[in-house]
């Protein structure tokens, strides 16, 4: 390492690592998806089978429990990396310590975030939701879900050097949750009921070029935080 | 001033000054508070509408307020951490989540016990409820936050950042639970439509807040020294006190 990396070089390559590490390691990173599919597998089991209440409730329950697998992943963005030092190592790196996070956000979302994408169309067709609707729910987990990633960033990065941070995280992230839930979910609600949902994907663009910009700093911020 | 506040910040100064103003504090809170729920109790009249039950008006209002005006000191303190990393600031800070989570609690409470008599039910999913809620959430978030780490002066600038993250998050967390709301026109719950207050019932309320605000600062101050003397038990002026 003689040379010196570009912004751009670190930044690719940071993402790349994480990638590859999470080929290396497919079961752990399989476990939030297999959560997704079980929880929303509970809902028919526990309010009974009756195809118009679960075409109604299917958008809900799809995105409750996105929001729950992705926050049972949250962990796995800086705890390896906590656990044997490498995060120091970023933290001490030349490069804006922000862009570097948004680089394992970025690969944390591709890991855990995308794959909902390949599952939910499944899942809302057994749900018996309109087909109509099936792309705005696709489009709202497109962009939904990168958010909660970086919110969920934050959280995690204030949490990891605790033993026990998993519950705290909840509590810290699940509130901060709540707008990108409410519009996701009566997006595609609307788009179920024919109603036109753009203006509710128009604010979960909104909210995640907000926290593009603004969640790496924080998380940067709570990350020399915990490390030191 | 600005080394009369420079003074301020140091901690032996700090809690010999509010040690001083604690018991004026509690003077001044006594009497608005008498004022006020004596104005709202006794004087004011009943509502044209509600008849006397409105009249929890003058302790929910109040603790409404004060749930958001004490979230936003503690972001504001939250700046000073991150910024000059002051240790009085972080005291502040985390001695007033408790007070702030009472009062949103309080705030919850009288409202539920409001709602039964006008709207028929303890707990509607009304916009504002909703994200009092939430807001009480955040509050307990940040007191979990500083409980689970052990290191105070790092719990100090942990919760430092997430009160700010918080309080940029409310105002869209409202906005959203609002528009929410509007789109979700279950139940309808048509609220009274909000006649221009009369000062007779104002004034009440008023001083009601400004006691609770009074309330706050002696609060404030109790739990400030407390949490101070377990900071800094092991230096030389609390020795010799």
């Amino acid at each position: 390492m003689s040379q010196r990396l570009s912004l751009t070089q670190a930044f690719v390559f940071l993402l790349r690592r994480d990638l590859l590490l999470a080929l290396r390691n497919r079961a752990e990173y399989a476990m939030p998806l297999l959560f997704f599919v079980l929880v929303i597998t509970m809902f028919p089991l526990a309010l009974g089978a009756s195809p118009e209440l679960l075409a109604r409730i299917a958008p809900g329950i799809i995105w409750v429990a996105a929001l729950l697998a992705a926050m049972l992943s949250l962990d796995s963005i800086f705890r390896s990396d906590f656990d044997d030092g490498s995060l120091e190592q970023i933290l001490l790196s030349a490069h804006p310590v922000a862009m570097l996070v948004l680089a394992k956000v970025c690969a944390h979302w591709l890991v855990t975030g995308l794959p909902l994408l390949l599952v939910a169309p499944l899942l809302a067709e057994m749900l018996g939701m309109p087909s109509e609707a099936q792309p705005t729910l696709l489009l709202t987990i497109l962009v939904g879900t990168p958010v909660l990633s970086l919110i969920g960033a934050i959280g995690v990065a204030l949490t990891v050097g605790l033993r026990k941070g998993g519950i705290i995280l909840s509590l810290l992230v699940l509130p901060l949750y709540v707008p990108v839930l409410i519009f996701a979910a009566s997006a595609t609600e609307n788009a179920a009921t024919g109603f036109d949902p753009s203006a509710q994907i128009y604010m979960l663009m909104a909210f995640l070029l907000f926290s593009i910009s603004l969640s790496p700093w924080a998380t940067a911020a709570a990350l020399r935080m915990s490390v030191s | 001033m600005f080394l009369w506040f420079h003074k301020l910040g140091s901690p032996p100064h700090f809690y010999r000054i509010a040690g001083k103003w604690i018991p004026w504090l509690n003077w001044i809170f006594a009497l608005l508070l008498l004022a006020g729920l004596y104005g709202g109790l006794v004087l004011a009249p009943p509502d044209y509408q509600q008849g006397e039950s409105y009249r929890i008006i003058f302790v929910h209002v109040p603790a409404a307020w004060m749930s958001l005006f004490i979230y936003v000191t503690m972001a504001v303190c939250g700046a000073i951490i991150i910024i000059w990393r002051m240790k009085l600031a972080e005291v502040v800070l985390i001695s007033s989540a408790p007070i702030g989570a009472s009062f949103t609690f309080l705030a919850l409470v009288t409202g539920s016990l409001w709602g039964k008599p006008m709207w028929g039910t303890y707990w509607v999913w009304d916009a504002r409820l909703t994200s009092e809620l939430i807001l009480l959430f955040l509050y307990l978030g940040i007191i979990g936050l500083h409980n689970a780490i052990d290191d105070k002066r790092t719990a100090g600038r942990a919760v430092a950042i997430l009160a700010l993250v918080g309080v940029v998050n409310i105002p869209i967390i409202h906005y959203s639970v609002e528009w929410w709301h509007s789109l979700h026109q279950g139940p309808t719950v048509t609220k009274f439509d909000k006649p221009s207050i009369h000062w007779s019932m104002l004034l009440p309320l008023l001083l009601m807040a400004l006691a609770f605000q009074f309330y706050y600062v002696l609060a404030l101050f109790q739990k400030c020294r407390v949490e101070l003397l377990r900071r800094e038990r092991n230096t030389r002026w609390v020795e010799e006190l």
